[in-house]
């Protein structure tokens, strides 16, 4: 039921996107991330969401697939869209009935905003299909080697996002398991007033979190036993590569920012 | 209810490249009242045709028969709420679905949904306690201080308490103790004869499927591959290990002897009582000759 899900999945391939070495994908999502917040008019925005696109096509990740994995949060993207219809009350009056008044900034806003969201997550969740979370995490690990010296503890920050990656999936199949062995003792979570359905979500949440505890125990005892002592004079078994393509990625970055900053609006 | 399966195939996250067939045109059918034994090798699908028999699973195609409800890929999940009622699963390691602050109101939980009033539930929940042999202050504590094999019996006490007229049973005793597996498997069967329940029974265990089952039907990689009577699927020995599936003990212990005596010692023993009864027989006939 919730195999759906994709968010945090990883999915082999060999796309130029997923040849990529991490370090480039991580600094170039990162920087993006920021970029997102420089446009400010309809051109840029539109630039943003044909570049995802684009990125998208060229990672080869069907967009049914990608449509069907992330229907929850498009549906966050679609209430954040309704609210600004809704609640921003400023430029022309373009529609009205009884209490609901729609005004032209308000569309502006919401669209705005939910291209700025659905962009950010597209381009996140491109990144974890198209990277294992083991590169995800070598890669972060030394992007931020640097920061050891601020005495930030690089490694255990690395491992704690593998071992969180590692088990989104874990979760998922466990919380399908659970819901289905509720849903056969009678539980109905899809009718009902809201009360009624937040009250049938504890007989799913408590084991959830049960095994998840337990989950977390016998890995910390399975990585004592093993000897596991922490970052310090750990060699590593894969050695990342750069090579020219990550290059490429980063002065395409460079571009899409100068492009931005010529298109945007100015203020 | 009889149940039936025609064409069944399902595939699990269709659409993604996780894609997965788990079923190809499963066939087959279990009378009303009966016992029937699924076995087969580890993925072979058996868990994923069990979900479909309530309609957890909605088959991807053909159609699954329970009762006079037809379940296929176009059923409405509300439709299927009245057999969820009649069909009761006891999933792999059931235990993980306990989430109550005491054992009590988690074997209340089942019967509430369903409608039974709070009192009654009540009381369903102390016999069954009683029934699968915990102790009786067991009701108050908190389901997660117990230990693990009485948590499994309060589990399968969740599942029984609403009434199923089908039981269905997922290697209900994997990973308990050899005495407590007797005891949760006679108990099954105690009450599939006493409730005239129609209980389906995977299990890895050809003993336990020999022993108690009317009949067996055999999976293999996603497919219904074999079904019948213990001893027409028992004598099929080297079909059985073509699907990677063994003899009972005690056929095996019987083919041992019958090659030891050069001759067939008699029906297929699917008990150590049969096997003893058979065993001593040739042994006399061998001692007048
Ligand atoms: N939630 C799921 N998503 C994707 N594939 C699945 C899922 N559950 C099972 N499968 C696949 O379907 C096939 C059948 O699985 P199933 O659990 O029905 O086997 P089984 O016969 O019950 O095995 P076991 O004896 O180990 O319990 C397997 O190949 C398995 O990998
Ligand atoms: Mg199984």
């Amino acid at each position: 039921m919730l195999e759906k899900m994709i968010f945090g999945r990883y999915v082999p391939g060999n796309s130029f996107v997923h040849k990529l070495d991490p370090r480039s994908k991580l600094l170039f999502v990162f920087l993006f991330i920021i970029a997102v917040f420089l446009a400010n008019n309809t051109i840029t925005y539109a630039l943003l969401l044909a570049f995802t696109v684009l990125v998208i096509l060229i990672a080869r990740i069907r967009f049914y697939f990608l449509f069907n994995g992330l229907k929850p949060i498009l549906f966050l993207v679609v209430f954040t869209l309704l609210m600004h219809f809704i609640f921003t009350k400023e430029g022309a009056l373009l529609f009205e009935w009884k209490f609901i008044k729609i005004y032209e900034e308000g569309i502006r806003q919401g669209i705005y905003i939910s291209i700025r969201f659905l962009v950010l997550v597209l381009m996140t969740t491109v990144l974890t299909l198209t990277t294992s979370p083991i590169s995800i995490t070598d890669g972060m690990e030394t992007l931020l080697n640097p920061f050891k010296k601020l005495k930030l503890p690089v490694h255990e920050l690395a491992l704690m996002m593998s071992i969180s990656l590692r088990f989104i999936p874990t979760l998922m199949d466990e919380t399908d398991k659970i819901l289905k062995a509720q849903l056969a003792r009678g539980s109905d979570l899809t009718s009902g007033t809201i009360k009624q359905r937040i009250h049938a979500v504890v007989p799913l949440l408590v084991p959830l979190f049960v095994s998840a505890f337990k989950r977390a125990e016998d890995l910390a005892i399975a990585m004592e036993v093993r000897g596991y002592r922490g970052g310090e004079g750990r060699t590593r078994y894969r050695q990342l590569a750069w090579k020219n393509r990550d290059t490429f990625v980063i002065f395409l970055f460079a571009f899409l920012v100068a492009v931005l900053f010529w298109l945007r609006g100015g203020n | 209810m009889d149940i039936s399966f025609q064409q069944v195939g399902y595939s699990y996250a269709v659409g993604t490249p996780f894609e997965k067939r788990a079923l190809y045109d499963v066939n087959g059918s279990i009378a009303s009242g009966s016992y029937t034994a699924i076995i087969g090798h580890t993925g072979s699908g058996k868990s994923t045709l069990l979900l479909h028999l309530n309609g957890l699973l909605k088959p991807t195609d053909g159609v699954v028969r329970v009762g006079d409800v037809n379940i296929t890929s176009h059923t409405k999940s509300k439709e299927l709420k009245t057999i969820r009622k009649q069909v009761g699963i006891v999933f792999q390691f059931p235990e993980h679905q306990l989430f109550e602050e005491t054992v009590e109101k988690d074997i209340m939980f089942g019967p509430m949904n369903f409608g039974v009033p709070a009192e009654e539930a009540r009381t369903r929940a102390h016999e069954l306690i009683k029934l699968l042999g915990l102790p009786e202050d067991v009701a108050k504590k908190s389901p997660f201080d117990l230990s693990g094999g009485q948590m499994r019996r309060v589990a399968i006490a969740g599942v029984l308490a609403f009434q199923p007229s089908i039981l269905i049973l997922d290697e209900p005793t994997a990973g308990l103790d050899p005495r407590g597996r007797k005891e949760i498997m006679e108990l099954f069967y105690t009450l599939h004869k006493e409730q005239n329940l129609t209980t389906i029974l995977v299990t890895h265990s050809m003993e336990d499927a020999a022993q108690y089952a009317d009949n067996i039907l055999v999976m293999h990689e996603g497919r219904s591959v074999l079904s019948g009577t213990p001893e027409e699927v028992f004598s099929n020995a080297d079909k059985l290990s073509e699907y990677r599936l063994g003899l009972p003990r005690t056929v095996a212990f019987q083919r041992d002897i019958e090659k030891l005596f050069g001759k067939s010692i008699g029906r297929l023993a699917l008990t150590e009582d049969q096997l003893a009864i058979a065993v001593s027989q040739a042994l006399k006939e061998e001692g007048e000759r």
